[in-house]
């Protein structure tokens, strides 16, 4: 104790001893706020890198020419919002990702209860499987989608043959391709959601269901009245992140119709690639995908301030 | 308002483990009923199969002279309190209260007449607009309470509710409980590991231990009259000290004989009692409060003990002396001005009036 006590007099002593910049900037360095922002730098300098820098190059490339000789302003985006094909590209980006989000939330949902209900071990064994299609690489499970929706020699007509019906041109048909890339989207999402809520289910306190059953809910009141209030936020949460992905989708549709049949299952990114790389107009592809980002923030703020208020809520 | 009565009910889990092993209970209308028990006793089982929360294997429930076996909990018309509240987090606490009624369609006025009755008699009408994470665990615990007497239910259920609290609060919120149970008067069947709360609030208490009931009486009569080993030892703190003896008869009486040097006179009331068991090997059971300093103006029945100190634990208004007799730690409740000191001798005085005789196998009181 006394060691301890003379030590720490001496450390004081030779403090208070030192020049004064020499101190002060000692002094500097030790602050919680320095530490902690030289914790933080190694991941704002990648942010920058890899986010911030592109961002701010895509908003500088949008506004060139063809060429990227000269600055035509917002020439790009009025150029682009005049064009059918670009208002079918807004019109497909939003149908195929609100559509697939809602639909990947409410299996997901359903799932995750069934789950839920499935004693110990089985449980582990049907989440394994069930992840599966979000743990394989979605370009190759998508080629494998492509084949099985090919209107000659695929598995989908053959089974529609075998019942005597006649073969669908899946990928062929404008609507009938937008639902098949909604579909191959759902059907690679649908894990994603249903692992969040499982886990979320599984955080609702038992007592919760014990105490609505005897104040005398049943079970869809329960549903409505505990459990989902319960799950707001993760709802929130995974149908933002999933609506931000969906939207940004690239995969499924390059693969499975390249935008066609004549742009009808293009979205922002597709569209993007096709005008940007493929026919060589880097601004345009640039001001193109740059139309996502003012409607994702919008929903984003929305979410996000519902999430940080029902937290402080419930945060016991 | 109702009768409670479970009938030969057993519990019975997966592999055949019994947490209830056929009980059978009365519970009167109006009557506050406390089971007691160490964990895993099938307290808690017991009160959730009354709830309707866990199925019975096998037997009968009957609440208000109905057999409620397969009645769902929402039909029961009973209201629980949990351990942890159990409150809806995201609902403010009049939402909480009201959410019962609201689910049996009440109508506005009267959820609110309601809501803010049992909040005046809970004491928690400013706090109606909270949510409850901005409440205290005391206030989380009224709204829980207040929850149930909304319902004004046929049978009120406890589960644990102060084991969450800090020792004040729950001696204050014990005080509570019975103040609304002298209030509405509703059938109560409360759970508690802690046989104070269970002494202090019940009109009957249950004791049980692994799945089945060992007594059930008042408070007074568990303390003064256990029926076995296990009663003796679980009601009372501290707890009862148990010495092996042997019963022998020396000149005209029976004796307890503890060891060589300590054999203490049956009283001759119970001679007769416990002549049956003479020169049998037994278990000599006495409260530390009947273990006391001595002074030489005894009582009939009151027997000198020299003692070697051990341990010495003054407690404010009493002190806590510990010796070791045989090996057994032996506790004795002294006045503080006895000026008891750790390896110094202490003389004693057993009230021999107050001694229990059991059996070593069975643990029966004789």
């Amino acid at each position: 104790m006394a060691v301890g006590a003379s030590v720490s007099t001496n450390t004081t002593g030779r403090r208070d001893g030192g020049s004064q910049p020499k101190s002060s900037l000692k002094k500097f360095s030790q602050r919680r706020s320095t530490i902690a922002f030289a914790l933080c730098l190694p991941l704002i300098l990648l942010v920058s890198a890899f986010v911030i820098y592109p961002a701010f190059y895509a908003l500088y490339l949008s506004m060139l020419n063809k060429k990227m000789t000269a600055f035509v302003g917002l020439n790009n985006f009025t150029f682009l919002l005049k064009r059918n094909t670009f208002q079918l590209v807004i019109y497909q980006s939003c149908l195929f990702a609100i559509s697939a989000v809602l639909i990947k939330a409410l299996l997901g949902f359903i799932i995750a209860h069934l789950m839920h209900n499935i004693p110990g071990k089985n449980q582990r064994i049907w989440r394994g499987l069930l992840l599966v299609p979000w743990v394989i690489p979605l370009a190759l499970s998508t080629l494998t989608w492509w084949w099985m929706f090919d209107s000659s020699y695929s598995a989908f007509n053959w089974i529609l043959n075998q019942f005597g019906f006649e073969g669908v041109p899946w990928l062929g048909v404008g609507w009938i391709a937008r639902l098949c890339t909604i579909a191959v989207n759902v059907w690679y999402g649908t894990p994603f959601f249903m692992i969040m809520y499982l886990a979320a289910l599984k955080s609702v306190p038992e007592q919760l269901y014990e105490a609505a059953s005897i104040d005398g809910a049943n079970s869809v009141q329960k549903l409505l009245f505990v459990t989902l209030p319960m799950m707001r936020n993760i709802i929130s949460i995974t149908v933002l992140f999933s609506l931000i992905v969906t939207f940004a989708d690239f995969d499924i549709v390059r693969i499975l119709t390249a935008g066609g049949p004549q742009d009808n299952t293009h979205v922002f990114a597709t569209y993007a690639f096709q005008i940007g790389i493929q026919s060589g107009d880097i601004p345009l592809g640039a001001a193109d995908s740059l139309f996502m980002f003012p409607m994702l923030a919008f929903a984003a703020f929305f979410v996000l301030r519902g999430v940080t208020k029902r937290t402080k809520e419930i945060a016991a | 308002m109702a009768e409670v009565r479970v009938r030969k009910v057993v519990k019975e889990y997966e592999g055949g483990v019994q947490a209830v092993k056929g009980i059978d209970l009365d519970i009167k209308d109006h009557e506050f009923v406390v089971l007691v028990g160490p964990s895993g006793c099938g307290k808690s089982t017991t009160l959730r199969m009354i709830a309707g929360l866990e199925e019975i294997s096998s037997g009968e429930i009957e609440i208000d002279g109905e057999v409620v076996n397969d009645v769902p909990p929402r039909d029961r018309d009973i209201a629980m309190v949990f351990q942890n509240y159990a409150l809806y987090p995201h609902m403010s606490v009049f939402d909480n209260m009201a959410f019962g009624l609201k689910l049996r369609k009440f109508s506005k006025e009267e959820i609110k007449k309601r809501v803010d009755e049992a909040a005046r008699i809970l004491d928690i009408a400013p706090l109606l607009d909270r949510k409850p994470r901005a409440l205290s665990g005391g206030q989380r615990q009224r709204v829980a309470m207040g929850r149930a007497i909304v319902r004004n239910p046929k049978v009120f259920l406890f589960d644990e509710p102060l084991s969450n609290l800090d020792a004040k609060l729950r001696v204050q919120m014990r005080t509570e409980i019975k103040k609304v149970h002298q209030t509405v008067k509703t059938t109560t069947v409360y759970v508690t590991h802690d046989q104070i709360e269970a002494m202090t609030l019940a009109d009957r208490v249950v004791v049980m231990n692994a799945g089945i009931i060992e007594q059930v009486g008042s408070p007074q009569e568990l303390y003064h009259h256990p029926k076995t080993r296990f009663v003796a030892g679980f009601i009372g703190s501290p707890a009862m000290n148990f010495m092996p003896c042997t019963v022998v008869e020396v000149g005209a009486g029976l004796h307890i004989k503890i060891n060589d040097k300590i054999v203490l006179p049956v009283p001759p009331d119970r001679v007769e009692r416990y002549r049956p068991f003479k020169n049998k090997k037994m278990i000599f059971g006495l409260r530390p409060e009947h273990l006391f300093e001595y002074t030489e103006q005894g009582k009939p029945g009151w027997t000198r003990v020299d003692m070697l100190t051990d341990v010495v634990e003054p407690m404010g208004m009493e002190t806590m002396v510990h010796f070791f007799v045989e090996g057994t730690a032996i506790c004795a409740r002294v006045d503080p001005a006895t000026h008891a000191a750790p390896n110094e001798w202490l003389a004693l005085t057993a009230d021999m009036n107050q001694m229990h005789l059991m059996e070593v196998d069975s643990g029966k009181v004789v």
